[in-house]
């Protein structure tokens, strides 16, 4: 009996949980932490002049691959827009100060390195677009 | 170039995995875990589709559906055997040594997982994996000063 009580309230709150998750996935939000600032140093890559998407990824991360596909997409067919991917595994100190839970988490700076936007979840490709910098 | 599978075949193996789980809490059965156990256990070593319920899904439904739009990379849920394996093992144990309240956790977390995977596509095990190296880095990072 406990255990159909169980079941039956974990089936409800992972229901609710995706069905949340599904919602908020990949959104392209304001960045919080202000004036926070990505260089060369920290990328191993020079900045874009318009914009760099800075794109952290894990090994075991399907929605990686599909963040991939649209940020190197973008970064191609549009001037002065560079993608960068970042193994979080291998530098946990930056994962840390820019407080990255997970993969794939997309951080749009600006032409100064800025961090201006972040998404969290592989982003859409018109989001990515409209968050890019003037 | 890394394996690559048809996602669809961990998405069946996801659906079953859940099934099998809720049977485990409702029947309160330890046996039902264990086999449970070493269907992940082939699927952390041998991969998806060598494991039982993908060898299941060869045959059975991937037959009666067209080829896949698209094929992914065979380590993510391969992972996620292995994350799947840790809960069955703690629930194995507690059941064993009389800790219900524990077996029901670990079988509860694992049966979430398996349904958020069979339901909405999401994989906890891949997701939680950053979490954990941030506080179990993979190697020691000599480069970084304690503060």
């Amino acid at each position: 009996m406990i255990g159909l009580v169980v079941v039956v309230a974990v089936l409800a709150a992972a229901t609710a949980f995706g069905l949340w998750r599904r919602a908020r996935d990949g959104r392209v939000v304001e960045a919080k932490v202000d004036d926070q600032r990505l260089g060369p140093d920290e990328l191993g890559e020079a900045l874009g002049s318009r914009a760099t998407l800075v794109q952290f990824s894990t090994a075991f991360c399907q929605p990686c691959r599909v963040a991939r596909a649209t940020l190197s997409h973008v970064a191609a067919d549009t001037d002065g827009v560079v993608h960068v991917e970042i193994d979080a595994e291998h530098h946990l100190d930056l994962v840390r100060r820019l407080n990255i839970l997970r993969t794939p988490t997309t951080l749009v700076l600006d032409g100064d390195g800025r961090i201006v936007r972040r998404a969290t979840g592989a982003p859409r490709l018109a989001d990515v677009r409209a968050a890019l910098p003037a | 170039m890394p394996t690559r599978i048809d996602p669809r075949g961990p998405r069946f193996a996801a659906t079953l995995t859940a099934v099998v789980l809720a049977v485990v809490l409702v029947a309160g059965s330890a046996w039902l875990l264990a086999v449970q156990g070493l269907v992940f256990a082939a699927g952390a070593l041998f991969g998806l589709p060598r494991a039982p319920y993908g060898l299941l899904y060869a045959k059975l439904v991937r037959p009666r559906l067209g080829p896949p739009g698209e094929l992914e990379d065979a380590a993510p849920p391969r992972f996620a055997q292995a994350v799947g394996l840790v809960f069955a093992v703690v629930g194995v144990i507690a059941f064993a040594t009389g800790l219900t309240a524990v077996a029901y956790v670990a079988v509860a977390a694992a049966l979430a997982a398996a349904f958020l995977n069979a339901a909405f596509g999401f994989c906890l095990g891949c997701e939680i994996y950053l979490a954990y190296r941030r506080l179990f880095p993979s190697q020691p990072n000599t480069t970084e000063v304690a503060s």
